[in-house]
């Protein structure tokens, strides 16, 4: 039994204070970008969320290179470029706000390329480009946990606040406009929002994987109910398993080849959103369910029917 | 404009005067004069380009005229006015989207109000009212992607008159609908009309699936509108003189055709390219 145990739990992960910070931090990351992810998929926002990731790169990478953490370059990054993507894509239907982001996107991977070179070549630190592009939740700085738990709970505070007004807009923005909704200023919150998230989301898995983060368990939860408040309590906790399986993982692994080591927390993670996200799309609908839908179908044609027949003899 | 038949000016629910918008120094309304009154079903007609949807915005308070006045139960209008219940055309939502029947209508009631809906019995029973007045119960908990045409019209509908509006707007209800689907939803915006008092007016392209309900018609063309029933509006003289050329009406087995110049022919409407192209991007 003992053997089990440490088999699933490899011995001390009870005790280390890294996976008792990883598993906080992985736990608030989850939350937000689940919640946020909900969001982004009924907004059909999913590209601008990849590219805030690679946005927030390019900051970390800058900050890297200054010595200062690489969460304020996360955020700051992603915040302004995420501003200047809402801006220049403003009044373009999805097709053109696309482009734009893509443009920007572009440019801003290459600067991106130019600070990750500096970073390698001109700091003494090493790794630089994989712990901003994969994440580095075991190696978390301890006094920035504080600070993730705090901006965690004020983005989905922020995101509770704008929820209706949010909600109506992504369905439709005349609609939204006609009720007196300012939906550019939601809009661009929201894209705030969204930066947050990403930027908290890459710290656990990296720049180049959140969006698995905020697309993931988001995209599994939609498929799982119809209620939109059901669906973000769905996918935060996908998102939080997933985590805390991966970090459990990539604790167990130091003892995988090659030993000593351990496997990028990035890799579980991801393939476990992937895993949940392929059960749901294959997943059997509950009987009774199905019974339902089917009988509701067939009394709708008969009641078709039956008009029709009355339309024809009259 | 041409005004036909006689108005009140007291206890109108909706009153323009002499409305004129201008784009990049084209005129896409002019003159636009007309008032609507409680429980009046009212057709706002004209081809594409015509400047209906641009008319529709002034009176939603989203676009400010260039001249003259619009006022909703003799308030100047704003945008967010719970007296107006607005229906757009189509909602595009993809299947899975994670919104039930119920809660897109809730969203008529307070969706405009930040924070989360938090459940009260007075709101449910808010809303089923609604719903059952479109005759929505049935499907009232089914993910609102899945949903008909037809049946997101009519739950569309059903937000609107949440706010207890005393004017309802609709932007080209029935565009996207079968026959079947477009006959149910006039009649249901009929009987909202008549039975509530609500002054209703429904933007279309085509006049004859309303000819049965509509007590007046504001044809718009080129810009230029005429009010009053479709037997006063709908007439070659008054039809050319908003066209700006001739134009020929025809009336065959209670459909109304109108014809204009090089032979073509429309159930409803003439499209004199030359004009209509330049009306074009009116409505952008």
């Amino acid at each position: 039994m003992k053997k089990l145990l440490h088999v699933l739990f490899a011995p001390g992960f009870f005790t280390n204070a890294s996976v008792g910070h990883a598993v906080l931090v992985g736990a608030v990351v989850a939350i937000i970008s689940g919640v946020v992810g909900v969001f982004v998929v009924i907004r059909g926002q999913s590209y601008l969320g990849h590219a805030l990731g690679d946005f927030g790169a390019t900051g970390a990478s800058a900050t890297f290179l200054f010595g200062l953490a690489t969460l304020w370059g996360f955020l700051g990054a992603g915040v302004i470029s995420g501003a200047g993507s809402d801006v220049l894509g403003h009044g373009h239907r999805r097709r053109g706000r696309d482009v734009t982001t893509g443009v920007i996107h572009a440019l801003v991977m290459g600067i991106g390329a130019l600070l990750l070179y500096f970073d390698t070549t001109m700091t003494n630190v090493t790794g630089a480009p994989e712990t901003i592009l994969f994440g580095s939740i075991f190696v978390f700085d301890p006094s920035l946990v504080p600070v993730v738990v705090v901006l965690g709970v004020l983005t989905l505070l922020f995101l509770l606040i704008l929820y209706r007004p949010l909600l109506l807009s992504s369905l439709d923005a005349d609609l939204a406009k006609a009720r007196g909704i300012p939906v550019r200023w939601v809009s661009f919150f929201f894209m705030c929002c969204m930066a947050m998230a990403v930027a908290q989301s890459s710290l656990v898995i990296g720049a180049l994987l959140s969006t698995a983060l905020l697309i993931g368990p988001a995209a599994t939860a939609v498929r799982l109910t119809k209620r939109t408040s059901l669906a973000m309590v769905w996918s935060a906790t996908i998102g939080i398993a997933a985590t805390w399986l991966g970090i459990l993982l990539a604790y167990d692994s130091y003892d995988w080849p090659p030993v000593g080591r351990g496997w990028p927390v990035s890799f579980f993670v991801t393939s476990l959103i992937l895993l949940f996200y392929l059960v749901s799309r294959f997943r059997l609908r509950h009987p009774l369910t199905v019974a339902r839908e089917t009988q509701t179908e067939s009394r709708r044609k008969e009641a078709i029917r039956h008009e029709y027949s009355v339309e024809r003899h009259s | 404009m041409m005004e036909i038949t006689q108005r009140g000016s007291h206890g109108d629910v909706l009153t323009l005067k002499d409305v004129h918008v201008q784009f990049h120094n084209r005129l896409v309304l002019q003159h636009i004069e007309f008032a609507i009154q409680p429980g009046e079903f009212v057709g706002l007609i004209g081809p594409n380009g015509a400047g209906k949807t641009t008319l529709l915005k002034v009176i939603l308070g989203l676009l400010t005229p260039n001249r003259g006045s619009v006022t909703v139960d003799g308030l100047p209008v704003k945008h967010g006015n719970p007296l107006v219940g607005y229906v757009p055309q189509k909602i595009h939502l993809e299947p899975d989207t994670p919104l039930r029947a119920r809660d897109l209508v809730a969203l008529g009631l307070d969706g405009h109000r930040w924070g989360i809906p938090l459940p009260s019995r007075s709101r449910r029973e808010k809303v089923d009212e609604v719903l059952r007045a479109v005759d929505a119960l049935d499907f009232a908990d089914a993910p609102v992607g899945r949903l008909s045409g037809g049946e997101q019209q009519r739950l569309l509908i059903a937000q609107a008159l949440l706010t207890q509006p005393k004017l309802l707007l609709l932007d080209e209800p029935l565009s996207n609908l079968d026959i079947r689907s477009a006959h149910e939803v006039v009649r249901l915006v009929s009987s909202i009309a008549q039975n509530q008092g609500i002054a209703v007016l429904l933007v279309a392209h085509d006049m004859n699936p309303l000819l049965g309900v509509m007590d007046k018609i504001v044809y718009l063309a080129a810009g230029n509108a005429a009010i009053g029933t479709v037997d006063e509006v709908v007439q070659n003289e008054v039809l050319s003189r908003l066209y700006g050329y001739d134009v020929e009406v025809i009336r065959v087995r209670g459909r109304i055709l109108v014809v204009g110049g090089n032979n073509e022919v429309s159930t409803d409407l003439l499209q004199p390219t030359q004009h209509l192209d330049s009306m074009g991007g009116a409505t952008d």
